[in-house]
């Protein structure tokens, strides 16, 4: 089996004709984490629904190790983890509680179910906070059993929706810790995420996703092919002097520069060396930039680059509906 | 591990055994819930402490009923008031669950489909159990008397549990149709108000005005009060005691379905 994750032309509309997914097709290879990255409302957690036989694709097809998500639920859900921004654990029971209660619900006996508890609490780091009742848990600790409680099975699939989204660095740091322990294991994982650095981190392949669609694969470097190593930051004092940078950078020749009011961003290959022949051009037409930085690559630089617009303003009020729908449909909203 | 990885493996046999344990294992769940909120637990027993307090020592007296004690007259009514009125827990519960994504945490797992509404509504039921105990025991000290036997007291309090048991199934539908809990919450007092109120529960029905009188009589919360009350003072039981039945089954075919459909539909 070469891939443990299929999925082929999905396509998904919700009610009030809010199109989530119009033609989502990629696979992932068994025993390599896939990063699916795109803003709020680009389709990436209905993916996940799909994959994980919460929600029904109106079109296409999706597989879980060879079988089908549509035809065979009742396999698939005995094959894959699920995890998630949302941390779907019991406030009133402790983390101990919580894991055993997953364990039974996975048809393991009560026995099993309390030592699987034990050794997951000990992995996660939650031996001290393990009796405790979740509402007493950080944020980052929630987040921890959430895995936790995903793992209990030891599946070979796991589906991560956001994991990281809203810890501080601390905890993102420590969890991205545990994902990258898991895949040492030979565990696939499915990943969804806003931030570039995460899917840079952790993915082997990284699909953009944006309108319900895949606007871009490949693996990091591949992608980060199209949108530099680093990106210039320089603010003017007036539109005119930040068109005349426009126009000077771009004779340069590389990734095209963007105008954003008085401030210019261009997206750099390599390091130092180009900073420095970016300044000097300037230097050469005597425009001296008032602000001056360099940083890392966004999500956003992504999008502008694969796009030509912002990941933020690209939603268009539908697509932050199609948000709203799919946060409607996990309340409870009607499925189809 | 006991996953089961072949589509053969799920007998009728495997899938019964699955629902009932994995019913088992949500009902647990759902009565830790009410145990660490100790603080609900209390205020919700302490509300029929009120009623009974109220109706026997405020209103009580005011209240003419015949060829009874009131207190006697009194308790059966509370007791179906205090089950009626704790059913609104299956729909805040299943409003609260669904809010906060665990609800569809739990259908992204290999269990029984049935085994989310089983599991609230068993846990609900244990719970009325003891209060019931705790109303009980109230009632005693405030000096009501079961003046048939114990196994009247009991036949009573079965009625109550399915009379109790069926409502949490239409409470169910309710907290699966509320956007969040307390919209179910304040969905489910309508309900209830007319039902409890304008009832034999409290007051004799025959001082209701005439064109009350009918549904009075008739409606589920009535009918199953005074089959409580004849079973556990005395009086006449075998057409009020069908009647209830009826009520009670008839209630849980009509709204189960709904409940599950809802929760199939929404989840």
């Amino acid at each position: 089996m070469p891939f443990a994750i299929e999925v082929e032309d999905l396509e998904k509309t919700f009610k009030g004709d809010i199109r989530a997914l119009s033609g989502v097709t990629f696979s992932v290879e068994e025993g390599t984490v896939f990063g699916l990255l795109g803003p709020n409302g680009a389709g990436k957690t209905t993916v996940v629904r799909i994959l994980t036989t919460i929600l029904q694709p109106d079109v296409g097809l999706a597989r879980v190790l060879g079988h089908d998500v549509v035809r065979e639920p009742d396999v698939v859900r005995t094959l894959f983890g699920l995890a998630g921004q949302y941390a779907a654990v019991d406030e009133n029971l402790t983390g101990r509680e919580n894991l055993v209660m997953v364990s039974r619900l996975n048809n393991m006996s009560k026995s099993a179910s309390r030592q699987r508890a034990g050794e997951l609490l000990g992995e996660f780091d939650l031996v001290d906070a393990s009796d405790r009742v979740l509402k007493t848990y950080s944020g980052g600790m929630r987040r921890r059993l959430d895995v936790a409680a995903a793992l209990v099975t030891r599946p070979r699939v796991l589906f991560l929706d956001e994991p990281t989204t809203g810890l501080d660095p601390k905890s993102r740091n420590d969890l991205w810790d545990v994902i990258e322990q898991l895949v040492a294991t030979g565990t696939t994982v499915l990943l969804t995420t806003q931030y570039l650095d995460e899917a840079d981190r952790l993915a082997q392949r990284i699909a953009v996703v944006d309108h319900g669609q895949v606007i871009s694969q490949g693996t990091p470097t591949e992608l980060k092919a199209n949108f530099g190593d680093s990106v210039l930051e320089l603010g003017f004092a007036n539109e005119g002097d930040a068109s005349k940078a426009i126009t000077s950078l771009t004779a340069l020749g590389g990734h095209p520069a963007h105008l954003l009011g008085t401030s210019v961003e261009m997206t750099l290959e390599g390091g130092a060396a180009n900073v420095i022949s970016a300044l000097r051009t300037l230097d050469d037409v005597e425009l001296a930039p008032t602000t001056f930085a360099v940083r890392e690559p966004s999500l956003d630089d992504v999008f502008l680059s694969l796009t030509g617009h912002q990941a933020v303003d690209a939603a268009p009020a539908g697509d932050l509906d199609a948000a709203t729908a799919s946060k409607r449909q996990r309340r409870g909203g009607r499925a189809q | 591990m006991s996953a089961i990885t072949d589509a053969t493996a799920m007998t009728p046999l495997f899938r019964l055994r699955r629902a009932t344990r994995n019913t088992a294992t949500l009902t647990w769940r759902n009565l830790m819930g009410y145990l660490r909120i100790p603080e609900a637990l209390f205020f919700s027993s302490v509300q029929p402490v009120m009623f009974v307090l109220l109706f026997r020592y405020v209103f009580g007296g005011a209240i003419q009923v015949t060829g009874q004690a009131y207190v006697d007259y009194l308790m059966p009514g509370i007791f179906v008031q205090t089950v009626a009125f704790g059913a609104v827990s299956t729909s805040i519960g299943l409003a609260e669950d669904l809010q906060k994504g665990i609800i569809e945490r739990f259908r992204a797992l290999p269990i029984a489909r049935s085994a989310v509404l089983a599991g609230r509504t068993s846990a609900d039921l244990i719970r009325n159990v003891i209060v019931v105990a705790i109303i009980t025991a109230v009632g005693y000290a405030v000096g009501f008397r079961v003046t048939t036997s114990v196994l009247g007291y009991l036949a009573g309090v079965g009625i109550l549990l399915l009379f109790a048991y069926a409502l949490s199934w239409g409470f169910a539908v309710i907290g699966l149709s509320a956007p969040n809990s307390e919209t179910a919450q304040v969905m489910s007092f309508p309900i209830l108000f007319p039902l409890t109120f304008a009832s034999s529960a409290f007051v004799p029905v025959q001082k209701m005005p005439s064109w009350l009188q009918g549904y009075a009589t008739h409606q589920p919360v009535s009918v199953v009060v005074d089959a409580t009350r004849v079973l556990m003072t005395g009086g006449p039981t075998t057409t009020l005691v069908w009647e209830a039945l009826v009520w009670c089954i008839g209630i849980f075919i009509v709204l189960a379905p709904i409940a599950v459909w809802r929760y199939r539909s929404r989840a």
